[in-house]
């Protein structure tokens, strides 16, 4: 049955990576900034499994983006792998911090306290002018082991990074979506009581998904903000975070492909609408994102699955 | 002293304002089991409906009687609580009743989205001025500072909601059927109250509310898009302090986060926004449920 | 003399002003079965409910394997080897009979629940039909908890708290929600599959045919107190317990 994951993870690699070619400058950018959001929206997906949604995922986001881009600016790191690394790290101890507090919420509160928190570094950032305040930062473009390519290489190489990070994310998330832990995920999402009387601690697997949602998310924000360029505050905007939670509902929680789809579903239908209907981009997804909500309840996953829980 | 005093003085005038738009989303909670994000919405169609009403008011020669603008004000939230509660609540909130409280949340996301699109539609993208309410009251004295009267009018407004809510609720017939459906609506249900009823007429006047805050607010500011999104942050914050669905909640919790926000914009400027949401993260570490909700145990 | 598994002293319970257990003390030794009886509100849940860390008990002890489990988390008393099934079967409605097994079997696998190893691994799965072929409900098993019938659910109930080391199960009204021409045959099913591993048996039970041919002893509770404590014959000639449990003599 791994093998057939694998199988998978290496096919995707390469559809993906053969995007490095064939794609034109703004595709390619579209797409990477799509992934690099789908990485954060894979975190709330994880959370979505357990039965939780967080409204603040944007709080990772850009804890990761701004990490990256204080590490760059202050110490004149520019290694993608090594920022990358720095962000998922601090966003591992912030998540380990916030976790074991969040894991006894549910539903609304859960829901409001993650986007409170995320509320709050979005307050404090706007208001903190050593750090740019609201116009944010700019961050250097990196280099990759000590090669520092320019133009098109470097929007490949940022490409292929994203793509490689996104697969192996993805691989990993199935493999414990699929496990015994994942397991007690799903049970947790149905039935907290029986699992408690099973044994397992509600609390820990909530925290788990929690922390595991925190290093996505500043992953994918490390990512979006040395694609972009620039950080500002409103990576941890509200909006920011409920963007994230479109795609997660847009995807469902059966299929890890359907969210990496949904995030550049996303994408695609905001460069679009912002070049046709600029004033109406926010109308289109509402709509969409009702839509969603009446005739996908699962989600996106659920077109390909053959049965909740066991899709691929 | 002084700085006590205008913490206080400044705090109450927050509280008053928060309390007006914290009170119709807490009511919607209370009856319909969902948390309104189009609320923020909702209010910023109430600014910009006031705007254009007083505006056409003055327009139409209302300088004659200047405080007829008032009554233009009020007038806005009731078209807007007429036309859009409706519309809303029958055309599309009634088919989720009793479905995820997330998802719901997500509902109104939607509604939420679209709403901000159709101001801009009707209303473009130019700020909307309409000062004249705002200088009618002229000022007010307290000791050695001075407040704008309006600012005082917007706490007389919310006592006077926070009154005409409650004696509602506690002292009607229909007021006490609204108790016992946000207590238990299916049992309201058997014993035959008209629960369909009992949700449209909270959601109007949820509604009414969240307008009536914006055309409230109109005057004090430059009514632009994206005006519903900072509202409906605190709102939030306000209603989860109190408990979501309590009234006495909401009034506590508008002024826990007026006094505190005003504290911290005379001490600690930086920590405006953060001060908030640090109030109620505090109180939801010692009471997850806010100050005043209801909590219940599960039998097995 | 066997030895005692579950010590119960002096444990009191109030809910306000309702007293939910008064003075109760039980010594329940090992491998036995009792049966709990009592009209509703009687105090045989709250029992249930103590002894499996639902409820924290006023005062009192309860001891278990040397240690005072009194007030301690479902999650740990489970741990220790303390299980129980549900008046309404608590079941995972998103998932297949088996995978509701797959998870008692994963919560209680030797080296605890594995972020890498497979849910559906082909062990855990041969395990997990070997425990519902033991409860005759192995052909059930790819078919979603919400189709089942209701003593399909008991059973799978009580299977899922069998996965583990379980050293005392509490059943909790096994034949509530059952078919009564079901009532009979399962019983029969879950006695002689729990008899198999020796574990102690304390169930609660309303219907008094049940009572007599199942248990060793019945603790008979009135008003949060123990009326009686005998073998079934004994307590149900009891005038008190005549009185105030079954309602007519026997």
């Amino acid at each position: 049955m791994r093998s057939k994951l694998f199988l998978g993870a290496t096919a995707a690699f390469a559809v993906l990576a053969a995007g490095s070619v064939i794609l034109p400058d703004w595709a390619m950018f579209l797409c990477a900034m799509a992934l690099a959001k789908g990485l954060v929206c894979l975190g709330i997906v994880g959370m979505m499994r357990g039965g939780v949604v967080s409204f603040g995922q944007g709080l990772y986001y850009c804890i990761g983006a701004y990490t990256a881009t204080l590490v760059a600016n202050s110490f004149g790191v520019s290694d993608i792998f090594l920022l990358t690394l720095l962000s998922a790290l601090a966003c591992l101890l912030v998540g380990m911090a916030f976790g074991p507090l969040l894991s006894s919420y549910r539903g609304i509160f859960f829901a409001m306290l993650s986007l409170a928190l995320s509320m709050v570094l979005y307050g404090s950032l706007s208001k903190m002018s050593v750090i740019g305040g609201t116009d944010g930062l700019n961050i250097a473009a990196p280099t990759f082991l000590g090669w520092a390519p320019e133009g098109r290489p470097l929007q490949t190489a940022l490409y292929i990074y994203v793509v490689a990070i996104v697969v192996i994310a993805g691989t990993l998330m199935r493999i414990y979506f699929d496990s015994e832990q994942g397991l007690i995920t799903l049970a947790t999402r149905d039935n907290e009581l029986r699992v408690e009387y099973l044994g397992a601690s509600v609390r820990n697997i909530m925290t788990y998904n929690y922390v595991f949602g925190a290093v996505l998310g500043g992953i994918g924000g490390t990512i979006a903000a040395l694609a972009l360029g620039h950080v500002d505050p409103e990576f941890a905007f509200w909006t920011t975070s409920g963007e994230f939670v479109f795609v997660a509902i847009l995807a469902g929680y059966l299929s890890v492909p359907a969210v990496f789809v949904a995030a550049i579903i996303l994408e695609l239908v905001r460069s679009f609408s912002n070049l046709y209907f600029p004033n109406t981009w926010q109308l289109a997804l509402g709509i969409f994102l009702l839509v969603v909500i009446v005739l996908l309840p699962n989600g996106l996953g659920s077109l390909v699955g053959r049965r909740k829980g066991n899709a691929a | 002293m002084d700085l006590v005093a205008t913490i206080l003085v400044d705090g109450l005038i927050y509280a008053g304002w928060l309390f007006i738009v914290s009170v119709g989303l807490t009511l919607v909670f209370g009856v319909l089991n969902i948390l309104n994000i189009a609320h923020g919405s909702l209010y910023a169609i109430g600014a910009y409906a006031s705007a254009s009403l007083v505006g056409a008011y003055f327009a139409a020669g209302g300088q004659a009687f200047p405080y007829g603008s008032y009554v233009a004000l009020i007038l806005a939230a009731v078209l807007v609580a007429l036309v859009l509660g409706p519309l809303l609540e029958r055309g599309l909130l009634r088919f989720f009743y009793g479905r995820d409280e997330v998802l719901n949340v997500l509902v109104t996301y939607a509604v939420f989205l679209i709403l901000e699109d159709v101001m801009k539609l009707i209303w473009g993208v130019n700020p909307y001025f309409v000062y004249e309410p705002y200088t009618l009251l002229g000022d007010v004295e307290i000791g050695p500072l001075f407040y704008v009267g309006y600012d005082f009018a917007v706490i007389a407004a919310a006592i006077v909601v926070g009154l005409a809510v409650w004696l509602t609720l506690n002292r009607t017939r229909i007021g006490k059927v609204v108790l016992a459906v946000i207590h238990d609506s299916e049992m309201s249900q058997t014993m035959g109250v008209n629960v369909q009823r009992i949700y449209l007429g909270a959601f109007m006047a949820g509604t009414f509310l969240a307008a009536l805050g914006g055309a409230l607010t109109a005057p004090m500011i430059s009514v632009t898009p994206g005006l519903g999104v900072n509202v409906i942050i605190v709102a939030f914050a306000v209603v989860i302090i109190g408990g979501l669905g309590s009234v006495p909640g909401a009034a506590i919790g508008a002024l826990l986060v007026g006094i505190s926000r005003a504290a911290s914009v005379h001490l600690l400027p930086e920590a405006e926004l953060f001060i908030i949401y640090f109030v109620m993260a505090i109180v939801l570490l010692f009471r997850p449920e806010g100050l005043f909700a209801k909590t219940q145990v599960r039998k097995i | 003399m066997t030895r005692t598994v579950l010590e119960v002293r002096d444990v009191q319970k109030s809910f306000g002003a309702v007293t939910a257990a008064k003075d109760i003390s039980v010594a329940v030794p090992e491998g036995a079965v009792f049966s709990l009886i009592g009209s509703n509100g009687a105090g045989k849940t709250t029992f249930v409910n103590m002894v499996t860390g639902y409820i924290k008990p006023d005062s009192g002890s309860i001891r278990f394997a040397d240690r005072d489990i009194a007030g301690m988390a479902p999650r740990q008393i489970t741990r220790m080897g303390i299980h129980r099934s549900f008046q309404i079967a608590q079941l995972c409605n998103d998932l297949t009979v088996e995978e509701n097994m797959l998870l008692a079997g994963a919560i209680h696998g030797a080296s605890g629940p594995s972020f890498l190893r497979r849910a559906h691994d082909p062990e855990a799965r041969d395990r997990a039909v070997a425990t519902l072929e033991r409860f005759n409900i192995a052909e059930h098993r790819d078919r979603l908890v919400p189709e089942l019938s209701g003593g399909v659910k008991k059973l799978l109930d009580i299977a899922m708290a069998m996965a583990g080391d379980t050293q005392i199960m509490l059943l909790d009204e096994p034949t509530s929600g059952v078919a009564s021409d079901e009532k009979f045959p399962i019983m029969d099913l879950v006695m002689e599959a729990l008899r198999s591993t020796g574990v102690t048996v304390i169930f609660v039970e309303h219907d008094m045919d049940i009572v007599t041919r199942y248990s060793e002893r019945v603790l008979a509770f009135y008003d949060g107190r123990i009326i009686a404590d005998d073998a079934p014959d004994e307590v149900l000639l009891d005038p008190e317990v005549q009185r105030y449990v079954t309602g007519t003599p026997a």
